[in-house]
């Protein structure tokens, strides 16, 4: 097997973003193992500077066109926050709701279609349309329901308009709901099918592990009275693998989990809690929650042997497909309690007043906090966001710096692709880099 | 006939509006039928430097990127400006605001100085090289995407609407955002989009631009039986359609 190895992936495809793999090999000696991202830095936080309170989330939406609904969540709580601005349970229901859609249609997207070539050997998921029609129509039917809920609870598919710090300017008809639930129930055999198509191909999936710090949100109080504690995408305290017992911290001081460092040999804002490193997202989320998963959430899981504490990166795909199935029986059980309820108009009333905000929100790809501060003229004064791809790049670089040694006897063509698909399997969404990032990583 | 090749390009932006085409969802199927998509990086691993359209995402906000869009320009017989970001330079313009050294010390602080944070003034695509077609909307919309492919592969010039966002809001019968006291763009912005925000209970951002001529005499009318004025509509330009 060749001992020297040149591999240089400018701008990996099938993620969001743009990210670069750079790894020289000469006669068995690793001289450069590197996780770099190019991305144009676009600069949000300076831009919300002088905006009002109620344009903040439709600006810092644009951050990212694939989690456009969890940046706007995320950044009306903050506002919320900083305005201390109360909502009604029902504005909270349907928010949560508007969240699963996202959750959902994220990762078929990212599962179905990023992610599957990968397994089935091919390099998009084109040349799967004939090899494999019923699969990927199923694929994209999961991905078109997803899409419809996002567009009935925010007004369109993509950049809500339907939030407003202080509630909703629009919440759905209990009919619209009662459609939606069909709509749900119904592809839950499509999302067994799917998990059975990802299953029959799961050999592929590398054999590697690397311990490592899990961040995610917990929430050890249900949300209302009469509801179950849950595994919680919206709501909670940030919590980690490596807390050993000690309570969770409140999302409001994320800055002091996040600890975004520039590297001494980078330029890059990178984060770390109580290691090197730390990983968001689906396994992340997994390795806090699983016991809260929804009953097909757990088959799913056993259908994998995905167990809590796994540490093999790949699996976070895996992860993502019991969320989907955990999402979809969530939210059945949440368009339950609306109509239950019954739903109201409701009315939207904004004091405001100069304050500090912070929130933290599950985005598909991870945990996700914003912070705002206001004058008391209602204008924004300061921003500041830390996105799941920034906490997760310091430990692609770890991960890295394990499975190239490990593989490198693979030979140049294989070991690229097991790590592209490393890359992918973080699900990573490198235009949200409101910070700049430029990873240098020499040995 | 051979298909067209086509490949989808993107710079600064949040690729949402390519995320639409995704979301075309089963009619995707037909499209790839219908053309030959030769690179998307987003979506596919394959990569060609032969197109015959590119569909470019994002604005330009560094030397790099200028001379990238310029080789892409190069290679495509038709260019199409994909969304916001590459039609006006959307959000990404607000930066055009500020001081450039200060927007950088502001987000980067004392690493603001570091070679590769260089930021140029944000530009719309048409702004440095020529662009045939222009889908406009941050996001864009799907069936307008749509209707612009069909009309190109049938060899006919696509049409934009040149009217402004008030006539689609007025036949979804929404009741106008200035009765609920709010400064609403829909007066003097291009159309095509449907009306969304105004039907979910917002205003118009403004995303799709000035329609072309836009009737400054209504807009003026509309913002004295309001006592409003027109600096008070410019400053609700900001958010998507900064200079």
């Amino acid at each position: 097997m060749s001992k020297n190895i040149n591999i240089n992936v400018h701008h990996i495809t099938r993620v969001e973003g743009h990210g670069n793999i750079v790894v020289n090999i000469t006669d068995g000696t690793i001289e450069t193992c590197q996780w770099q991202v190019p991305e144009a830095p676009r600069f949000f936080e300076a831009m919300v500077r002088g905006r009002r309170y109620d344009d903040i989330q439709t600006i810092v939406s644009r951050i990212c066109g694939i989690c456009s609904i969890s940046h706007s969540l995320v950044a009306t709580r903050a506002v919320e926050d900083a305005l201390k601005l109360e909502v009604s349970e029902q504005t909270d229901l349907v928010r949560h709701l508007m969240h699963y859609s996202e959750q959902l249609q994220s990762h078929v997207l990212h599962v179905g279609y990023l992610v599957a070539p990968d397994l089935f050997g091919e390099k998009s998921v084109v040349p799967l349309i004939p090899k494999a029609t019923d699969a990927v129509k199923t694929i994209i039917k999961a991905h078109r329901v997803a899409n419809q809920m996002s567009a009935l609870l925010c007004g369109r598919i993509t950049h809500p308009v339907t939030l407003t710090p202080g509630g909703m300017t629009r919440v759905p008809t209990e009919d619209e709901l009662r459609s939606l639930k069909k709509e749900l129930e119904a592809i839950v055999p499509d999302l067994v099918t799917i998990c059975n198509v990802v299953l029959s191909a799961a050999e592929a999936l590398p054999d590697f592990t690397r311990e490592t710090e899990y961040v995610s949100l917990k929430q050890n109080q249900p949300q209302y009275k009469g509801t179950l504690q849950e595994y919680t995408f919206y709501h909670g305290d940030i919590t980690s693998t490596d807390l050993n017992g000690k309570p969770p911290v409140p999302a409001a001081k994320w800055e002091s989990v996040a600890n975004e460092y520039v590297h001494p040999q980078s330029t890059a804002k990178w984060t770390k809690w109580h290691r090197d490193a730390y990983a968001a997202g689906a396994l992340a989320r997994f390795n806090n929650n699983a016991e809260l998963l929804s009953p097909l959430g757990k088959k799913v899981a056993e259908m994998f042997g995905l167990k809590k504490g796994c540490c093999n990166p790949y699996f976070n795909s895996i992860a993502q497909l019991a969320e989907c199935a955990h999402v979809v029986e969530g939210s059945l059980e949440v368009i339950d309690e609306l109509l239950t309820r019954g739903l109201k108009p409701e009315k939207v009333k904004v004091a405001l007043r100069a304050g500090r905000g912070h929130a933290g929100i599950e985005a598909p790809r991870g945990i996700l906090f914003h912070s705002y501060e206001f004058d008391k003229n209602g204008e924004c004064v300061w921003g500041n966001c830390c996105i799941p791809t920034n906490q997760n790049h310091a430990n692609i670089q770890l991960d890295f710096e394990k499975l190239v040694p490990q593989f490198m006897d693979e030979g140049q063509d294989a070991l690229r692709q097991k790590m592209e698909m490393l890359v992918r399997a973080y699900d990573p969404c490198i235009s949200c880099s409101t910070h700049y990032l430029d990873i240098e990583f020499v040995k | 006939m051979s298909k067209p090749r086509v490949a989808i390009f993107d710079f600064a932006c949040c690729e949402g509006c390519q995320l639409q085409i995704v979301n075309l969802e089963e009619e995707i199927i037909d499209l790839v039928g219908a053309v030959d998509v030769v690179e998307w990086r987003e979506a596919m691993s394959e990569q060609s430097h032969e197109y015959d359209i590119a569909i470019v995402e994002g604005s330009i906000t560094r030397p790099e990127d200028e001379h990238r869009l310029q080789i892409i320009r190069s290679r495509a017989k038709i260019l199409i400006a994909l969304g916001a970001c590459a039609t006006i330079g959307g959000v990404n313009k607000m930066k055009n605001n500020f001081d450039l050294n200060e927007v950088k010390r502001c987000v980067y602080g004392k690493d603001a100085e570091m070679p590769h944070l260089a930021t140029t003034t944000t530009r719309a695509l048409h702004e440095v090289v020529d662009v045939d077609f222009k889908i406009h909307g941050c996001p864009i919309n799907g069936e307008e995407f749509k209707q612009v492919v069909r009309d190109l592969l049938l060899g006919k010039k696509p049409v934009i609407p040149t009217y402004p966002v008030c006539v689609e809001c007025k036949a979804k019968e929404n009741v106008c955002r200035y009765e609920y006291d709010e400064i609403c763009l829909g007066p003097i912005i291009r159309a095509g989009c449907g009306a969304p925000c105004p039907s979910a209970g917002w205003r118009c951002f403004g995303c799709r631009g000035l329609v072309d001529n836009p009737n400054v005499d209504a807009a003026k009318e509309v913002m004295e039986k309001y006592n409003l004025t027109v600096d008070d509509l410019k400053q609700k330009m900001v958010l998507f359609n900064s200079k």
